[in-house]
């Protein structure tokens, strides 16, 4: 009852100063907006990080080749320690598989029909497919036999078609790879762009023989591989099937116990929880950033709190002349104090809601504004109103009334 | 009703104490108006400050029906303040954001009245001093007389025992403070005890009783039968 007149006593002197009021809440305003923009947009990076790994494919052990084994290099290609063998080591010893899928890579460019396009080529076998959670739009996949005996047949990208061949079905059409024809087979279903801005749909897949020997692995030793991508029947068998993956190269490779591999193994869920931790130390970061700017505005309230107790030295007198305890004075003021933060704090959230939208919209960002934003940034900006509020409201109800009153 | 005995009250001045109040006794019964008269200096707002709770004796007794209130802690001050003692005060000391019958609420918040019941009286307050149609000018739309009314209604608003005040004539022509004391003086009448400090010997004829002091000691007490 009396808290609430004190309330009352608080808002009308914020009201007889409204322009003082706004820019005294002013810096907590600019504090929360930045801290709720800054949230927003390290939330967005985290999904979009999270969507790009997962793009990925799920439930992936990636196996690369070491480069940085041994002290001389051994020529272009040379690099490569992975082979064909590998592949067939860890598809035979390695349980819980769903799928293992070797890769190499060029950069090649297509002619067909009068049109021209350059493209990351893959040479794969046809477990590629659940490896990378990719689909076939049209046409088909090519099958293990055609993999095995290299015919010159492509699976296309929707970019690649769409490039090449505008509107028409690219099935049954045939292209040129550099100098050799290929005949597409095959469409990818779209899988758009990944959230490193890469155009996921901008590439073709051929069988790995073929693509090695004849476009990409001139460089290279003819059974050398680049990627082996190892799909996990779940989940939960991941790690272990990364655990008996090293073991089987590691006997393959004939290392012995304490040697280093050459080759590297990552983990998807690994990965994406690296990444993950990367992208919310930098959120804290920014978001702690911002938060300074919330201090400077609880400097800002204690400033011309303190001023407003100067002011109406006299008022407070008065007030306790007519019987207000110390109390009452003290919750007038501190109420008055975070009224001023709390009105920051609520424009601050809408201007905050309103940036973190406006960026998403503009920068093609996926700027996500978390549900407990709006809770936060108001149980923020009445925390710094107490805080910053407590002092001034202290000063004015340690005042001596007599004094108080005297003052001019 | 008011007892005081050999109260003093010592302030510390560079280093030098300095005696407001060097031993005074004083006795003042319900329904008395009294008047306290001297120079400045003299120790006599002093002792309103303390009659008023507004500020501790260094020594000495104040009983106020029978409580010692020299002993109270800052609460009970502010209650004491508020249920016992009207303050009118010689600059008015409204809140200028504040209408007059917002002013004389102010006293009726502290005491938790609810909203009605306080607005009604502050309205019926306002009424009997003479500005039932003011309650809701704020203090510069009124004039000093005016402005000194609406303090003297606040100071009513909790039904004090004792209204206090200082100089309450002194920011006001003669004219307009002739009509301030014409209100004590009906105040009075009706059984309401008044003390008033002033240089204004005007002033101090109108009280029933006049209290000198020099030097934080009563040097005389008059007591004159109305007329």
């Amino acid at each position: 009852m009396r808290f609430f007149e004190l309330i009352r006593f608080a808002l009308g002197a914020i009201i007889a100063h409204p322009m003082r009021s706004i820019l005294t809440s002013l810096g907590v305003v600019i504090g929360v907006a930045a801290v709720v923009m800054m949230t927003s947009i390290g939330l967005g990076a985290q999904q979009r990080v999270t969507s790009a790994i997962a793009g990925l494919g799920s439930n992936l052990v990636i196996v690369s080749p070491n480069f940085q084994r041994g002290p001389v290099s051994q020529g272009a290609g040379g690099g490569f320690s992975l082979r064909d063998g590998d592949v067939e080591a860890i598809a035979k010893q390695v349980e819980n598989v769903a799928a293992v899928a070797p890769v190499v890579r060029g950069q090649v460019q297509l002619a067909a029909e009068g049109a021209n396009w350059n493209t990351r080529i893959e040479g794969v076998t046809p477990d590629y497919l659940t490896a990378r959670d990719l689909t076939i739009a049209g046409g088909r996949m090519f099958d293990e036999r055609e993999a095995r005996q290299g015919r010159k047949v492509l699976v296309v990208g929707p970019t690649v078609a769409r490039e090449l061949f505008g509107e028409d079905d690219p099935v049954g059409k045939r292209v040129r790879v550099r100098t050799v024809p290929f005949e597409i087979i095959g469409v990818l279903e779209t899988k758009g762009q990944s959230g490193f801005g890469q155009d996921q749909d901008d590439l073709v897949l051929g069988p790995l023989s073929a693509v090695r020997s004849r476009i990409v692995g001139r460089r290279m030793r003819p059974d050398a591989v680049q990627t082996i991508y190892v799909k996990s029947t779940s989940a939960d068998t991941l790690d272990r099937v990364q655990e008996d993956v090293i073991n089987a190269l590691r006997e393959q490779h004939r290392i012995r116990p304490g040697d280093d591999d050459d080759f590297s193994t990552q983990n998807m869920a690994s990965i994406l929880q690296a990444s993950q931790a990367a992208v919310a130390t930098f959120t804290v970061l920014l978001a702690a950033v911002a938060a300074v700017s919330l201090v400077v505005g609880g400097v800002g309230i204690m400033n011309i709190m303190l001023v407003a107790v100067t002011e109406r030295t006299r008022e407070i007198g008065l007030r306790m002349a007519v019987g207000a305890r110390r109390s009452d004075v003290l919750i007038q003021f501190a109420m008055e104090s975070v009224a001023l933060s709390l009105v920051g704090g609520i424009i601050g959230l809408t201007i905050g809601v309103a940036g973190a939208f406006g960026i998403a919209k503009l920068g093609n960002w996926p700027a996500a504004v978390p549900a407990w934003a709006g809770p936060l940034a108001l149980g923020f900006s009445m925390m710094v109103g107490l805080v910053f509020g407590a002092y001034p409201s202290w000063r004015a109800a340690r005042l001596d009334p007599i004094e108080a009153l005297r003052r001019e | 009703m008011i007892e005081v005995r050999s109260l003093r009250k010592v302030y510390t001045m560079g280093g030098e104490d300095v005696a407001a109040l060097a031993g005074v006794d004083l006795d003042i019964g319900r329904g008395e108006y009294v008047a306290v008269i001297g120079p400045s200096g003299s120790g006599k707002s002093t002792l309103m400050n303390i009659l008023g709770g507004l500020d501790r004796p260094t020594s000495g007794a104040y009983r106020f029906e029978g409580e010692e209130v020299g002993g109270f802690l800052d609460d009970e001050l502010a209650d004491f303040r508020r249920r016992r003692i009207g303050f009118v005060f010689q600059s008015f000391q409204l809140l200028p954001r504040l209408t007059a019958l917002q002013n004389v609420e102010l006293p009726m918040i502290y005491g938790g009245m609810a909203p009605g019941e306080r607005r009604a009286r502050a309205a019926e307050l306002l009424e009997r001093v003479g500005l039932g149609g003011r309650m809701g000018h704020k203090p510069t739309q009124l004039s000093g007389g005016q402005q000194q009314r609406v303090a003297i209604a606040r100071s009513l608003a909790n039904r004090p025992d004792l209204l206090l005040a200082d100089e309450p004539t002194g920011a006001l022509d003669s004219h307009t403070g002739e009509e301030v004391l014409k209100l004590f003086h009906q105040l009075n009448d009706e059984g309401l005890t008044l003390m008033v400090v002033t240089h204004d010997p005007d002033v101090a004829a109108e009280a029933h009783r006049r209290v000198a002091f020099r030097d934080g000691l009563i040097v005389s007490d008059d007591r004159r039968v109305p007329a």
